[in-house]
């Protein structure tokens, strides 16, 4: 493209053990609303992260306007033209709003001090050129998350940034905030800006994007001009299938679940401000429900909800029949339920703490700090576990945090199973760990479900929630889609709903 | 309008009980509304004062400094022992100490940034190390020095019954005001206190601003040392034993958050006058004795506590990090 | 247990330098001698003046197992103190006084653990509350006198008495320790408390109960402190509001960084503590014992040395340094 503003060719970046990115292309023209996507892993954030100067690159070339570029600090990449609004603002809340956007720019007096008044007049001009209503003169916290990010986007403008780089910046907005900051990035394309726009709402990105770029695993999966890619295609490539692909994920097992089955939980209207719509869900035992969606769907806030990490603003939820007023994860524990979940190192694990004490975290817990397992019930429990699960650690003593992945993620799955809970609910178990330990979690759930367990299972890979599923709750944008159940349980049919196309709504 | 209530409101409730408590003192001692008496205020809470302007700076930033009080004291020793048994010419003394004080905050901010080290420990470690060397200094640990020239001078200064402490009190707050308000550096202390990675990101220079913060508590303690030696023509080693507190205390009560970003040095002034009072009433009021002093300022301090964190809950940056945490 | 030893290798070699030099600069250090009925010495005096910080540092090793800290601790002692010492002065049997006084004690950890958890006050702000208002209590109580107490009470044995040959506050220390050890390491109160600090979001999803395991901590800690206070108060026969337990929140807090339990929470070491608290009285006595051209070393040096015990233990803890020797290591290589 003759008027290329960015080009990156070629980027490889390998962390220790992971190839973040495999010689990835992008390019993006001035003037252009550019959409990134792609789903835990693709690569955005690192690609990103070297554009704006808080990666480098192992290889590959960036030009910016033509001439090669390689920022080293995200100070360096703002200087060249190249600004960030992230979904958590990076400006200061307790200066006005004058001073973030002219910060490092603050006109002064030829004895250094801050002219004030001149400093409220140029910023409150920026804002106004931008049609924000905003009174400069005022700390930025006063201001809503959208407003913050708007100024933050003025701070670029003003900086003379020629690509604007928006990570997530919606994730935290309602409608009306979103459809303003539309609106001032519509401008900035008619100005001839470069902006890169990075979203999980597939919605929003055939609302605003003139090109998509898909990544799937550090590696390039395409760009295409938004209006010729159908949604149904966004979806099965940003999931690695292809559309066309008819041999569908077969059943492995049986679909149907024996009708007289009790019911483990049931919730109805239950919904969080911010987080998840109102959903209903049902749940018997022997039974496996899946929930599917792209990353930032609310498959996450569901399962929070459920388990009272979260507090509801309303619906009912009742666990083993027995109503939940006030909740909370002891209380959810108690009820026997279960969550390993999807955070394992910022929610799962304690990092200092042994493999055993690790395990043996939550029935200590419920049985309270007076009424100690013994050391060596816990080292028989531990090594039951260890077996059982076939957990490679050299020793139940040692910290968690020297184990791998699929072994950490077995530890706080031990941890729930010797609970004996009726309702396991995994989120992402089986992310970031490696094939075999992958094969082992699906054939436990699968023999959890036989004795009679309920499970709740969250996967980003299709394939796996098609396979493991008994039935699917399909969610996009933070709402329930659908449901998938029996024959109807394919692959093709979640993409369908995750695209949104069942509901007729394709863009394409 | 609202909002500009909203962010003062801090200062303003302050403000409040500096005036209610000023007023019923007026009414209840007769003399404490006296003009000279008000100066005298000023005057007797200079060495304080001084100590919590420069702790603005620090908690401001996010900090504390924990060796106000011994800085104090080892200045007013240092000032003490250059003169009396030196011999050196108290304007070369004076801005010595000064420059040592600054010198001394601020390799504890060098080693605080550097190292990226808690800021209690560090400046408990110069606690420390300030008073053992302020009380290592001479046998007596106390230095009478009336028989100095210059600083019987300096004490006899007077201008409209504001004495040479309340004056430099009085420029230093000021002085810090301007700094705060007019100054890049100034606006850097509440960035970094405010969000430090959004002000790396911003590219404000942390490293240099953090060292400079430590060296302007370090100055102002050194001040408050120099100007106590005035007032009681003696150096003294044991002198502002816990002034740390009180100094974090008026800080407080003056409207700065603990947590940083938020605050003024005016509130400072304020919160040292509003201590200075509750401080001079066990002198008026025979029945009531010097532990209420402590017990208010904690009730205080509380109260102010308290407000702050209601007040976070409102803002962004009550953030997910734990408050039950102190690292 | 391997790991734990692991730990206390470097308290462990610092005590056992300050004890070799005290060995040859003062032989007298090591002469324990049994006078009337009771160990004495210098190695004896240390334990026994060592005392209030180890009960200190005990607590203060929970506190900030949990990611914590308790500025008030001194001012806590100074509580108990005054208030035991009042409540002999009205006559009061020793028993109810004492009893009195570990109540109130607890009664302030749990102010202190209520503002943290309640309120969600950060726990420095939430102790400096009563680290300043603490010794202004203390004061009332004792109407800002000092308060002596009958030479010939029982209650002083509790500074002065001497059980089995050994200086009560030694065994009262020890005995803290055991229990404390004991409800610690064989209930599930201490990987409760390693969980917390090591992780309070994970803690909360496996199901443990955050708010109470903190809010016990610091009532916890009220009492010990509250022990420490009666030890000072009962060893000198007279409450003084103003200087006892002045500094020793530092004290403990040093004692327990340098016992190699990390300020920022997680696993901690109840062993390391009282190490560190054995160095710490140690230093203050060698430096009392020593003498430097014929002339004794001011005790002031103490401070002095303390400030650079803290700065070099903050400087090995310090992640920066080690990745900095590690920088120089490389480029060199």
């Amino acid at each position: 493209m003759a008027d290329a503003l960015i080009e990156m060719h070629g980027i490889v970046k390998t962390y220790p053990g992971v190839a973040a990115l495999d010689g990835v292309d992008f390019s993006l023209s001035a003037g252009e609303i550019h959409a990134l996507v792609g789903e835990n892993g693709a690569g955005k954030s690192t690609l990103i992260k070297i554009l704006t100067g808080a990666e480098r690159r192992d290889r590959g070339t960036v030009r910016l306007g033509g001439t090669e570029i390689e920022p080293r600090t995200p100070v360096q990449a703002q200087r060249l033209g190249i600004a960030t609004v992230y979904q958590e603002v990076n400006l200061i809340p307790d200066l006005t709003v004058a001073e973030n956007i002219l910060l490092g720019r603050e006109p002064r007096s030829r004895l250094g001090a801050i002219r004030w008044g001149e400093m409220v007049r140029q910023a409150q001009q920026v804002v106004d050129k931008l049609g924000l209503h905003v009174d400069v003169a005022e700390p930025l916290r006063a201001h809503s998350i959208a407003v913050q990010q708007m100024i933050a986007v003025a701070r670029a403008i003003d900086q003379q940034a020629r690509v604007l780089v928006l990570d997530e910046p919606t994730s935290s907005l309602d409608a009306t905030e979103t459809a303003q900051l539309f609106a001032l990035m519509r401008r900035l394309r008619k100005a001839g800006m470069g902006i890169i726009f990075i979203t999980h709402f597939l919605d929003q990105v055939y609302e605003v994007s003139d090109r998509i770029t898909i990544l799937r695993g550090g590696r390039l999966v395409g760009t295409h001009v938004t209006g010729e890619l159908p949604r149904l295609s966004l979806v099965a490539r940003m999931l690695g299938k292809s559309v066309e692909d008819v041999s569908q994920t077969a059943a492995r097992r049986e679909r149907t679940t024996d009708g007289e089955q009790r019911e483990c939980l049931r919730a109805s209207g239950l919904f969080k401000r911010n987080a998840v719509q109102s959903f209903d869900l049902s749940l018997k035992a022997s039974e496996v429900l899946g929930l599917a969606g792209l990353l930032g769907s609310g498959r996450t806030e569901v399962v929070r909800l459920l388990f009272g990490i979260d507090q509801r603003d309303g619906g009912e939820l009742s666990i083993n029949g027995e109503s939940i007023g006030h909740h909370s994860p002891r209380r959810a524990i108690k009820a026997g339920m279960a969550l390993t979940p999807e955070d394992r190192r910022a929610a799962g694990l304690v990092p200092h703490l042994s493999v055993r004490e690790n395990m043996l975290l939550a029935l200590q817990g419920a049985k309270g700090w007076a009424r100690r397992v013994s050391v060596r019930e816990q080292q028989a429990i531990a090594d039951r576990y260890v077996r059982a699960l076939s957990i490679s650690t050299p020793d139940i003593e040692k910290p968690v945090s020297q184990l791998s992945g699929g072994n950490q993620q077995k530890v706080i799955l031990a941890r729930w199973l010797l609970m004996e809970p009726t309702i396991l609910m995994l989120d992402e178990p089986t992310r970031g760990i490696d094939i075999g330990a992958k094969e082992q979690i699906e054939s436990l759930i699968d023999e959890l479900r036989s004795k009679g367990m309920a499970l709740i299972f969250i996967s980003g890979e299709l394939d796996e929630v098609v396979r493991v599923s008994q039935r699917i709750m399909v969610l996009r944008d933070r709402a329930p889609v659908g449901e998938l159940t029996g024959e109807n349980l394919n692959t093709h049919a979640v993409m369908r709903q995750i695209a949104g196309e069942a509901a007729g709504q394709a863009h394409a | 309008m609202k909002s500009q209530l909203n962010r003062h409101w801090p200062l303003l409730t302050t403000a409040g009980v500096l005036v209610a408590l000023y007023w019923a003192a007026s009414i209840a001692y007769t003399g404490f509304s006296s003009w000279f008496q008000f100066a005298q205020l000023f005057a007797d809470n200079a060495t304080l004062g001084l100590a919590a302007i420069g702790m603005t700076f620090v908690i401001l930033s996010g900090g504390i400094d924990l060796s106000v009080g011994a800085v104090i004291a080892l200045a007013s020793m240092g000032l003490a022992v250059l003169v009396s048994h030196m011999g050196v010419p108290v304007w070369i003394a004076i801005p010595l100490v000064l420059v040592l004080g600054a010198g001394f905050g601020a390799f504890m901010g060098g080693i605080i940034q550097v190292f990226k080290l808690p800021p209690f420990l560090v400046t408990l470690a110069g606690m420390f190390l300030a008073r053992g060397t302020a009380l290592l200094l001479t046998e007596t640990k106390r230095i009478e020095m009336s028989g100095s020239a210059g600083v019987r001078a300096l004490s006899s200064v007077l201008v409209v019954d504001f004495n040479i402490a309340a004056m430099v009190f009085l420029v230093a707050v000021l002085a810090a005001w301007a700094a705060l308000k007019y100054t890049r550096f100034g606006r850097t202390v509440f960035a970094i206190g405010s969000d430090e990675s959004a002000a790396r990101l911003m590219g404000l220079p942390i490293a240099s601003t953090r060292i400079g913060i430590y060296a302007i508590s370090g100055l102002c303690a050194a001040a408050g040392g120099v100007v106590h030696v005035i007032g009681t023509q003696a150096g003294d080693a044991s002198v502002a034993f816990l002034l740390e507190l009180d100094a974090i205390a008026a800080v407080v009560i003056g409207g700065t958050v603990l947590a940083g970003g938020r605050g003024s040095v005016v509130g400072t002034l304020l919160g040292v006058l509003i201590l200075g009072i509750i401080t001079t009433i066990p002198n008026y009021q025979g029945n009531l004795n010097s532990w209420w002093i402590k017990i208010v300022i904690g009730l205080l301090l509380l109260v102010f506590v308290v407000l702050q964190r209601m007040s976070q809950a409102w803002g962004r940056g009550s953030g997910a990090d734990s408050p039950a945490r102190s690292f | 247990m391997r790991r734990s030893l692991a730990q206390l290798i470097w308290p462990l070699v610092a005590l056992a330098l300050l004890l070799v030099f005290n060995a040859v600069e003062s032989p007298s250090f090591f002469h324990v001698q049994f006078v009337n009925g009771r160990l004495s010495g210098a190695a004896i005096d240390v334990l026994n003046q060592g005392a209030p910080v180890m009960l200190l540092a005990l607590g203060m090793t929970l506190v900030i197992g949990t990611g914590g800290i308790d500025l008030s601790v001194g001012a806590v002692m100074a509580v108990a103190g005054a208030l035991a010492a009042k409540l002999l002065h009205l006559e009061a049997p020793v028993v109810l006084a004492v009893a009195a006084a570990l109540g109130a004690c607890v009664a302030a950890g749990i102010w202190n653990g209520g503002l943290v958890t309640v309120a969600g006050i950060p726990p420095i702000v939430a102790t400096l509350i009563f680290m300043v208002a603490g010794r202004g209590i203390a004061q009332l109580i004792t109407d800002g006198q000092i308060i002596t107490i009958n030479p010939d009470s029982p209650f002083t044995t509790i500074g002065r008495g001497v059980i089995g040959g050994l200086p009560v506050p030694i065994v009262i220390a020890l005995t803290a320790a055991i229990v404390i050890a004991a409800i610690v390491r064989l209930t599930s109160l201490g990987v409760f408390i390693e969980a917390i600090g090591g992780n309070e979001e994970a803690s909360r999803y496996a199901g443990l109960n955050v708010r109470w395991i903190r809010l016990s901590v610091y009532a916890i800690m009220g009492l010990l402190a509250g022990l420490a206070g009666l030890i000072d108060t009962a060893d000198i026969a007279a409450a003084d509001a103003n200087n006892s337990g002045l500094y020793l929140e530092l004290d403990a807090i040093l004692a327990v960084v340098i016992g190699g339990t990390a300020l920022t929470g997680g696993r901690f070491s109840l062993l390391g503590a009282l190490v560190g608290a054995i160095i710490i009285q140690t230093l203050s006595t060698t430096i009392l014992m020593t003498t430097f051209r014929g002339q004794s070393v001011p005790p002031e040096f103490n401070l002095v040395i303390k400030a650079i015990v803290v700065l070099m233990v903050c400087l090995l803890q310090s992640g920066e340094l080690r990745r900095m020797v590690l920088r120089a290591r490389g480029a060199r290589a």
